[in-house]
């Protein structure tokens, strides 16, 4: 079942690539916001790449995501256009969502990627009801969510676990346990901290994995998908990871001491660990993924030239996109 | 015209569209074995089945994520919350969400759901007899709509399961057993118009759902005095018709605003500032208000039916804007 | 007992005014008669007269603040009389003991009279040139409505019976059409604009129909100059005085041009007053010789000659606007051969005459050098008809012919 023999340099190659990406993108976003060239909440993905690298690798193109307003990550992993997504978090018009979005509300329906949301536990009903679509049409599709430890303790995910539960809906259920919703621990704020066990009362079969571990996020989430579109029903996955930097750009981190955040940092980078398996396995060596690293400094440089040099949106636009239809044509309806 | 109650008529509106659109399902707090806590859904369960009428456990939030969600997918989902009052429970999803997934995603994709929920009162206490229409109608990206007539109700039904836009469906359960004419034939109320309900010279009475209805009691009435009342039933609370409001104004210089809810911030207010500014210099007396009683409703029946407004109130509403002529 | 100065209607059009000049400080002692302010109205700036002796305790209206007919501008009393009371009615806070000098002119602000009405009213009595003061409120609080304002345009329409509603608006500011060169705008001075309403009114309400006659004015220069002769320079006739006295006296014999036409009756005055129209720098006023008829010639010249310097002047009294019956325009002075006048409302008839001209004329068999001075009368043929028009001008012209007549 498990397709680690089979996994090519290639491929390897292209986790890695992603990851960096990741990595690098939101460094720049740092830097991009402290010159004021993005504004509001910047919620950077540093320290969980493995997660989403490793989980959205595994789904098809035909399958959906929606995730949580930590969202560049899955976004670059889904393969959006990272100029297009530095764009968004410029507010220009050529960012995905024509700068209407922002950072938390990334989305392209052609990667069937519907989208950051900002309320925490709200898109988890949004992706069951993708889910039913999916088995309304008898599509053999599947939803993948992502949500945070903190988004397990709201109505709206337990509503939306029983749901999908007792309807048998094609999702995956990810919920990326960086330990801390904001500042308040996961033992601080949930009954059961082992989250994945919150699962198992819907009778959703579910597990916990080393969110760290590219590989093994893949893994699970390959058992996932088999199972989910075998037409059991939801799935739940657990991924324990780290976010290395603080909540937002606003998080001054008095909630954790440096010397966790340096302790995982330096001992559970994914990043380090996945270069460190390509390597010490012969798929390549250090110098040619120095070069995929020169290579993405070069696509996130030119992502923010993209997003620096594109227009603004036209004041007069802004009404734009409120109503499909506005209202009837009253002259014509009375006509 | 065959003549059908408000309730028969929604359900040829759901039967229709169902019968039309295979992506249209309904999904619901009992609206499939049950029959619909005010039967607007009887046999369709049995007539479409599981897959298309879906009874849903009481999780107003995840009624509404889930419908989103499934119109995001391409369907077209009627969901139904039992009463407008546990729309709140479902608050999140429909103002935050619902509302928000054409603008927030800058245009590239929508949500055209239809909630369809009950508002209306009978002793049923505080948490149970409140409109809470105002609340919803202030959200830009959605549409409301809250019929007054079995025609409307049946036209506007389906016009809202065509529309491309999320709509709030707010159906009055007071008017559920009234009846009036349906058309056989196929016909669609458009969303955003109001309708004049009555043509008159003096006064315009605004209303909308029940009290389109008192206010046209009310008319009779005066009507004998020598008043000639025009109704105007918005029909649609978002997007606002207030050009059928505003015309009507310029005929008659004087307004009646009727509606059952609270006053404060409400409706009423809402359409009297719009009149301020579209129609100040055709006014001829001070646009006047008839709503509920600003207390949460009470159980007793007196109690309530003074709470809630009548004939009576619309009556001395009239009268005080035409002032001398009666 | 204090008297209360208000601001004082001055001709039946006027709404409002303004004290141009207060002549009198607070504190001062003023007797009756003696003029305490300047008006200004729309046509002029006119003298008022203190109608009670006494202190002027307090002036209420600053200069240069209009205010409508009937507010309170000032305070006549004895000294220590209390007007605290007057002042309240009037929403003026009462002075608490002023510290500052007793003879200081007070700015006290002057009480502003809102107008209880709809606003579709105060459209529609805009659009119809109402004035909403006038109309009696009954709706709610006394609040004007549609209807009341409907109902005074209907009850105004009745007086002046004519079939169109008196739409007195000026016509839209249009924009020039092409090729006009190019304009300096110059807005209308408030006289200006009166004169245009009044006069738009008249022309749209009053069917207007015209006589011409010729009148021989040789015997009336003579008889004249005979007169000037033996008199004072201020007591001198003019051309004017003698068409002022002989239109008086025609008018005794033809009363209804003398009468003002008032929807479904004439009011047929009993005493000529005639305006006379002069102009001035601002525009064209009409101060008026009251009972003409009963006037000798002598005293109407001195009349005249007043009127027109105080008009020039601008310092035109109330009573010298108001009660004209009759009015007559004479543009002699200009060398015009004729011209027909517009009807003064609410006046039925105006008579306009040209410059006297000497002129070939046949008397009898023969042609002989002659004073002609040709007289047209507008007539408002709600009023009269053309026969009575010509029979009045006969009269007129008989009077003038026989200048002796103008004495008795």
């Amino acid at each position: 079942m498990i397709e680690q023999t089979v996994l090519s340099r290639e491929l390897l190659l292209g986790f890695y690539r992603q990851m960096v990406l990741i990595r690098r993108f939101e460094d720049k976003a740092a830097e991009m916001y402290t010159l004021g060239k993005i504004g509001g909440f910047l919620h950077l993905y540093n320290g969980e790449e493995a997660v989403a690298v490793g989980a959205i690798s595994v789904l098809r193109p035909e399958d959906h995501i929606f995730t949580h307003y930590r969202d560049h990550g899955h976004a670059l992993a889904r393969g959006m256009d990272p100029r297009r997504v530095m764009a968004e978090l410029f507010g220009k018009t050529t960012g995905v969502s024509r700068g209407r979005g922002g950072s938390m509300h990334m989305a392209d329906p052609a990667l069937r990627f519907w989208g950051g949301y900002a309320i925490v536990g709200g898109h988890i009903p949004l992706a069951c009801g993708m889910a039913l679509a999916i088995q309304y049409r008898g599509a053999d599709e599947v939803v993948l969510c992502i949500f945070g430890d903190g988004a397990t303790n709201i109505g709206e995910f337990h509503e939306g676990l029983n749901l999908a539960a007792l309807w048998k809906l094609p999702v995956i259920f990810l919920c990326e346990n960086n330990f801390y919703g904001m500042g308040t621990h996961v033992r601080r704020a949930a009954s059961t901290p082992e989250i994945y066990r919150r699962a198992e009362v819907y009778g959703i079969r579910s597990e916990q994995v080393d969110g760290m571990d590219l590989l093994a996020v893949r893994e699970v989430m390959s058992r996932a998908m088999d199972y989910v579109r075998a037409g059991h029903g939801p799935y739940f996955i657990e991924a324990l990871t780290y976010r290395f930097r603080g909540h937002s750009m606003a998080d001054p981190e008095l909630y954790r001491s440096r010397e966790e955040v340096e302790e995982w940092r330096r001992q559970r980078d994914p990043i380090t660990r996945f270069s460190g398996y390509i390597i010490q396995n012969g798929y390549a060596t250090a110098e040619e993924l120095a070069a995929i690293e020169q290579e993405v400094e070069a696509e996130v440089e030119e992502a923010v030239r993209f997003a620096d040099e594109s227009p603004e949106p036209p004041l007069e636009s802004v009404t734009e996109y409120v109503y499909v239809n506005p209202g009837p044509a009253r002259r014509v309806a009375h006509a | 015209m065959p003549e059908l109650t408000f309730r028969e008529a929604l359900r040829q509106a759901l039967r229709e569209e169902m019968l039309r659109d295979e992506r249209v399902f309904l999904m619901g707090e009992d609206i499939g074995a049950y029959g619909g806590s005010y039967a607007v859904t009887r046999g369709l369960l049995e007539e479409f089945g599981e897959k298309r009428v879906k009874d849903t456990p009481i999780a107003e939030a995840a009624i509404v994520g889930l419908a989103t969600g499934a119109a995001m997918g391409g369907l077209k989902p009627v969901a139904e919350l039992m009463t407008i009052n546990f729309s709140l429970l479902a608050a999140d999803q429909i103002i935050n969400h619902l509302a928000k997934i054409y603008y927030m995603f800058g245009g590239q994709f929508t949500a055209p759901a239809v909630i369809r929920t009950a508002a209306g009162w009978g002793q049923l206490g505080a948490t149970h007899s409140q409109f809470l229409e105002v609340i919803y109608s202030h959200v830009p990206g959605l549409k409301v709509v809250m019929p007054s007539t079995p025609y409307d109700a049946k036209g506007l039904l389906k016009a809202a399961i065509r529309d491309p836009d999320p709509v709030l469906f707010i159906e009055h359960t007071l008017l559920y057993g009234i009846r009036g004419e349906v058309p056989d034939e196929e016909y669609l109320v458009p969303i955003g118009l109001a309708d004049v309900k009555r043509p008159g010279r003096d006064v315009t009475i605004v209303a909308y759902a029940r009290m389109v209805h008192v206010a046209m009691n009310a008319a009779r009435e005066l009507e004998a005095e020598g008043v000639d009342c025009e109704i105007v039933d918005l029909r649609t609370l978002r997007p606002l018709d207030i050009e059928t409001v505003v015309e009507s104004v310029k005929k008659t210089n004087h307004v009646v605003i009727v509606e059952e809810d609270w006053k404060s911030f409400g409706v009423g207010a809402e359409v009297a500032a719009r009149i301020a500014e579209q129609a100040f210099d055709y006014l001829d007396a001070p646009v006047v208000r008839v709503g509920m009683l600003e207390v949460p409703m009470p159980y007793n029946r007196n109690l309530e039916r003074h709470v809630v407004p009548d004939e009576a109130d619309v009556l001395a509403a009239v009268r005080s804007v035409v002032g001398s002529r009666v | 007992m204090a008297y209360r100065v208000t601001m004082p209607q001055l001709g039946y059009d006027m709404t409002e005014g303004a004290v141009a000049r207060w002549r009198k400080r607070e504190g001062e002692q003023v007797q009756r008669g003696e003029v305490i302010a300047e008006i200004e109205t729309d046509k002029a700036t006119v003298e008022l007269e203190a109608f009670s002796s006494g202190i002027l305790r307090k002036i209420v209206l600053p200069e240069g603040q209009r205010v409508p007919v009937g507010t309170l501008i000032a305070v006549i009393g004895e000294p220590g009389e209390p007007i605290d009371d007057i002042l309240k009615e009037a929403g003026i806070q009462p002075a608490v003991a002023a510290p500052t000098s007793p003879a200081a002119p007070s700015q006290a602000p002057a009480e502003e009279v809102r107008v209880r009405a709809t606003p579709v009213a105060r459209r529609l009595a805009e659009e119809l040139g109402i004035d909403l003061r006038q109309v009696q409120g009954t709706g709610p609080e006394g609040r004007i409505t549609r209807e009341d304002v409907e109902a005074y345009a209907a009850r105004l329409r009745e007086q002046a019976a004519a079939p169109a509603p008196p739409r007195v608006e000026a016509p839209p500011p249009a924009a020039p059409p092409p090729g006009m060169p190019e304009a300096v705008e110059e807005p209308l001075s408030r006289m200006r604009q009166t004169i245009a309403r009044r006069m738009t009114e008249s022309k749209q309400q009053a069917p207007h129909f015209y006589v011409t006659v010729e009148v021989d004015m040789t015997e009336a220069m003579r008889f004249r100059a005979q007169l000037n002769a033996q008199l004072d320079e201020e007591a001198r006739l003019s051309v004017n005085d003698l068409i002022i006295k002989a239109a008086a006296k025609a008018l005794t014999k033809f009363p209804r041009l003398n009468s003002a036409f008032s929807g479904d009756r004439l009011r047929v005055f009993k005493a000529v007053n005639i305006a006379m129209a002069v102009a001035t720098p601002e525009g064209l006023l009409a101060p008026v010789v009251h009972d003409a008829v009963g006037k000798s010639l002598f005293e109407i010249a001195r009349e005249t000659k007043e009127l027109a310097r105080r008009a020039r002047e601008g310092h035109l009294r109330a009573e010298d606007q108001v009660g004209g019956t009759f009015t007559i325009s004479n543009l002699g002075m200009f060398d015009v051969e004729s011209f027909a006048a517009i009807i003064n409302p609410p006046n039925a008839a105006i008579l306009a005459t040209g410059s006297v001209q000497r002129r070939p004329v046949v008397r009898g068999d023969q042609i002989v050098v002659a004073d002609i001075m040709k007289a047209t009368i507008s007539v408002d043929h709600r009023v009269a008809d053309g026969a009575e028009a010509a029979q009045f001008l006969g009269e007129f012209k008989r009077l003038l012919e026989n200048p002796v007549s103008l004495l008795i």
